[in-house]
C-alpha cells in the first residue's frame, strides 16, 4: 500500500502504528493532545487513544524527560515531543546524566526505550531558539542513538525503528520539510534506518547529507554538471561510515553537508573517518558545507547562514578541480 | 514538628499521627539502625585505608532513612540519593553492592528492579523526576504501588525537584517527597538558601507538606505511612521534611571543621536517633542490656566480615567497560571492544592488562 503523504503525516502514521502494536507506547509532550502539537504531528491521536496514551505535559522539558525515565522503568515506552530544537537544553541534564547512562549503570537491568522527537533546523523564518541544529551534542554521547529522516518514507520507517529500539533515541525531524510530500510504502520492509542510504547514484563526487539538507543536496545534484552521488545518513549515531566509504572508494571525492556549525560538527567526524579509511582513494581534500560558527542568525538573514545548492556546487567544483 | 519520641526517649502523643508497633518491631528497628550506623562507620574506615574511593556518610540520619523505608510495601519503589544507605539496607540491597559503587567497581551496584530501589543518583535532584515518572506509571497501571523519592535540603534549589513537584501535582502521582533536611549542603547552611520552611513550599504546589522530627524513627514511620496511604488512595503527593543533622562530613573528601562549629555537633549528639530509641526500649522494659550488647556484638562481627569481603573484592574484566552501553546490538562498539582486546593481546605478558 503506497500513499502520498507529507513528512508530518508520515510521522503521525508511524506514531499511530506504534501505538496500535504496543499498548505501552505513550506520547508525552507540550500541547500534543487536543492541539496535536504545534506542528500537528500528533494530530488526532489524543482523540483516538485518549488521555492515558497521549499526555499533555506541563511546560518543563527536564520534567518531561525526567518523568519519562521513570515511566520507562515502570515498563512504558514513552515517545516525547520537545516543541523546538532550542528548547531541549533544560532537559539536557536528564538526557546526558540519566537517560544515556542508566542501562550501562544497571548492567543492562533497566532499559529505557524512550524516543525524543525534536523538530530541528532553520528555514522557517522563526524567532531565536526555533531554528537550531543541536544533533552533534547528542551524537557525541555514548548510550544514545540519533536518527533523522529526510523524506516521508524515511520519516515513517525511522520513527517506527526509533520507537521499537530498546535504547533511547533522539529523533530529529527536519521541520522545514514537514510539508514536503512523497510516497510512503507501509507494507514493504523499508531500508534499514540505522544504515545510510544512497538517494541518488553518481560517479564523480559523493555528497553526504542528512535531514533537511538531503533535499538541498539533491537540488545541487540536479543542477551540477558533474555526476553526484547523494547519501542520506539517516542514523547520526551510530554513524554508518562503511556506506560512505563504499561510495568514496568509487568516486574519490567527498562533500559533507549539514546545517549545524562546522566546528566539531558531524562533518568533522565523517572527514576524519573517511580520511583514514579512504586515504588512498581520495582524489581531492574532503569538503564541508555547513552553517557558520555563529549563533543562528535572525530570520531575515538566515538564507545567508543555511547551506544552499549553490554553496554545495562551489564545494563540488573545488573537489573536482583539486 | 511531628514527634512521637522525644530526644530523652519519652513516648509522646500527637493529635494527627500515632504508631502502634509490636515489641518485636521496635527491637528490629533498633537493630536495623545500629547495623546501618555500623556499616557507615566501617565504610568510612575503609575509605581512610584506601579500600574505598569515597564514602558519603549517613551518620545521624538513620531514623529518617530506616523509618521511611520501613513504611514502604514490597512493591513500592524508592529513589535514593547517594547517601541513603539506610534505605538501600531496608530494601534488601546487599551492602557489598553499595561498596562496589564507592570502591569504583561499578556505577550502579545492584539491580534496581529486583529491590524496588533505584541506583544511587549523584546529580542532585535528578532522581526526583524519575521517581515522579515511575509514580505516574503506577497510576496508569491502576495499581496501588507508591513511590518515595529522597533528596536533601540543598536539592530543593534544583529545578528538577521543583519540576517534580509540578508534575506530581498535575498527575496526582502516588509519590512521597522525602526531604532530609540535614541542614548542610556541603559547606552551605540550609538557613542561607531556605527562606521559607521546606515543608511549607508544598502549599504552593497544591499538596500537603509536613515537618517531622527526622531523628524520631516512630514519627518518621507514622508520617511516611500516612503519606503513602494518601498516595495509594489517589489523592496525590505529600512533601515530608525530616529535620535532622548530618553528623559526619559531606563525604570523606570534605572537612566540616572549616565551616561549622563543634558545638553544633555536640548539641545534635544529644538528639541522636539511635540513643533515644534505646532509652525508650530500656525504660519501657522492652529490651535490656543483654539485647543491646548482643546487637553490638553481632554488628561488629558482621562489619568484620564486610571488611574482609571488601578487601578481597575482585574487579570486573577490563573489556567489560564496553558492556551494556546499548541494549540493542551496536557494531561500532563491538569493533572498539575487539580492537581494545587486540591491543592488549599485543603485550608480551599476553592477555588484558589489569
Amino acid at each position: 500500500m503506497t500513499n502520498e503523504l507529507t513528512i508530518a503525516k508520515a510521522l503521525n502514521q508511524a506514531l499511530r502504528t506504534a501505538m496500535e502494536e504496543d499498548s505501552k507506547v505513550l506520547l508525552f509532550g507540550e500541547d500534543i493532545g487536543k492541539l496535536g502539537g504545534v506542528f500537528r504531528v500528533t494530530d488526532g491521536l489524543h482523540k483516538d487513544f485518549g488521555d492515558h496514551r497521549v499526555l499533555d505535559a506541563p511546560l518543563a522539558e527536564s520534567g518531561i524527560v525526567g518523568t519519562a525515565i521513570g515511566l520507562a522503568m515502570r515498563g512504558y515506552r514513552p515517545v516525547l515531543e520537545i516543541q523546538f530544537d532550542g528548547f531541549v537544553f533544560p532537559a539536557f541534564d536528564q538526557i546526558i546524566s540519566q537517560l544515556a547512562k542508566v542501562h550501562r549503570r544497571t548492567n543492562g537491568s533497566v532499559k529505557l526505550p524512550i524516543t525524543i522527537r525534536i523538530p530541528y533546523g532553520g528555514g522557517i523564518g522563526a524567532v531565536e531558539h526555533h531554528s537550531e541544529s543541536p544533533e552533534t551534542f547528542f551524537a557525541h554521547i555514548p548510550g544514545l542513538r540519533v536518527l533523522t529522516p529526510s523524506d516521508p518514507q524515511s520519516a515513517y520507517s525511522c520513527l517506527l525503528s526509533a520507537i521499537r529500539s530498546n535504547d533511547p533515541v533522539i529523533f530529529f525531524e527536519p521541520k522545514r520539510r514537514y510539508w514536503d510530500k512523497g510516497s510512503v510504502d507501509h507494507t514493504q520492509s523499508p531500508a534499514d534506518p540505522w544504515r545510510a542510504r544512497i538517494v541518488r547514484t553518481g560517479s564523480d563526487v559523493t555528497v553526504v547529507a542528512y535531514g533537511p539538507m538531503v533535499k538541498t543536496a539533491l537540488q545541487a545534484a540536479n543542477a551540477s554538471e558533474y555526476s553526484l552521488e547523494v547519501i542520506d545518513l539517516q542514523s547520526l549515531s551510530p554513524l554508518d561510515d562503511r556506506s560512505i566509504a563504499d561510495s568514496v572508494e568509487r568516486t574519490g571525492r567527498l562533500v559533507i553537508v549539514h546545517e549545524a556549525p562546522g566546528n566539531l560538527g558531524l562533518g568533522a567526524e565523517i572527514a576524519a573517518r573517511i580520511g583514514k579509511s579512504c586515504f588512498y582513494n581520495l582524489e581531492a581534500p574532503i569538503e564541508r558545507v555547513t552553517g557558520y560558527d555563529i549563533p543562528y542568525p535572525p530570520s531575515k538573514l538566515e538564507e545567508h547562514y543555511l547551506p544552499d545548492h549553490d554553496r554545495i556546487l562551489v564545494a563540488v567544483d573545488s573537489a573536482m578541480e583539486a | 514538628m511531628v514527634q512521637l519520641l522525644t530526644p530523652e526517649g519519652e513516648l509522646v502523643t500527637h493529635e494527627s499521627y500515632s504508631l502502634d508497633l509490636t515489641h518485636a518491631q521496635y527491637k528490629s528497628l533498633y537493630r536495623e539502625m545500629v547495623f546501618v550506623r555500623r556499616l557507615d562507620q566501617e565504610a568510612t574506615a575503609l575509605q581512610r585505608q584506601g579500600e574505598l574511593g569515597l564514602w558519603a556518610s549517613s551518620l545521624g540520619q538513620e531514623a529518617a532513612q530506616v523509618g521511611s523505608a520501613f513504611a514502604l510495601e514490597k512493591n513500592d519503589f524508592a529513589f535514593p540519593t547517594y547517601r541513603e544507605h539506610g534505605v538501600a539496607w531496608m530494601r534488601g540491597v546487599d551492602p557489598m553492592k553499595i561498596m562496589e559503587v564507592y570502591r569504583g567497581i561499578s556505577n550502579g551496584g545492584w539491580d534496581p528492579l529486583e529491590h524496588g530501589c533505584n541506583s544511587y543518583t549523584i546529580v542532585i535532584g535528578n532522581q526526583v523526576l524519575n521517581g515522579v515518572g515511575y509514580a505516574m506509571g503506577c497510576t496508569l497501571d491502576q495499581s496501588e504501588d507508591a513511590v518515595i523519592t529522597y533528596f536533601g535540603d540543598g536539592a530543593t534549589a534544583q529545578g528538577d525537584v521543583n519540576e517534580g513537584f509540578v508534575f506530581a501535582s498535575t498527575f496526582d502521582a502516588p509519590v512521597v517527597f522525602f526531604c532530609q533536611n540535614n541542614q548542610w549542603a556541603i559547606s552551605q547552611p540550609s538557613e542561607k538558601f531556605v527562606k521559607t520552611p521546606i515543608y511549607k513550599r508544598a502549599d504552593g504546589f497544591g499538596f500537603p507538606g509536613v515537618l517531622v522530627d527526622g531523628n524520631d524513627i516512630l514519627a518518621v514511620i507514622a508520617v511516611t505511612k500516612a503519606a503513602l496511604d494518601r498516595a495509594r488512595s489517589g489523592a496525590g503527593p505529600t512533601l515530608i521534611e525530616a529535620f535532622t543533622y548530618r553528623m559526619g562530613a559531606h563525604t570523606t573528601s570534605d572537612d566540616p571543621t572549616r565551616y561549622r562549629h563543634e558545638n553544633d555537633l555536640q548539641n545534635w549528639k544529644l538528639r541522636d536517633p539511635i540513643e533515644r530509641l534505646k532509652v525508650m526500649l530500656a525504660r519501657n522494659g522492652i529490651a535490656d542490656r543483654n539485647f543491646f550488647d548482643a546487637i553490638d556484638i553481632d554488628a561488629d562481627a558482621w562489619a568484620h566480615t564486610l571488611r574482609a569481603a571488601v578487601r578481597s573484592m575482585g574487579e570486573p574484566a577490563p573489556e567489560s567497560i564496553f558492556d551494556n552501553v546499548y541494549a540493542d546490538s551496536h557494531e561500532a562498539l563491538d569493533a572498539q571492544r575487539a580492537a581494545f582486546l587486540d591491543y592488549h593481546e599485543g603485550f608480551a605478558d599476553s592477555g588484558v592488562k589489569s
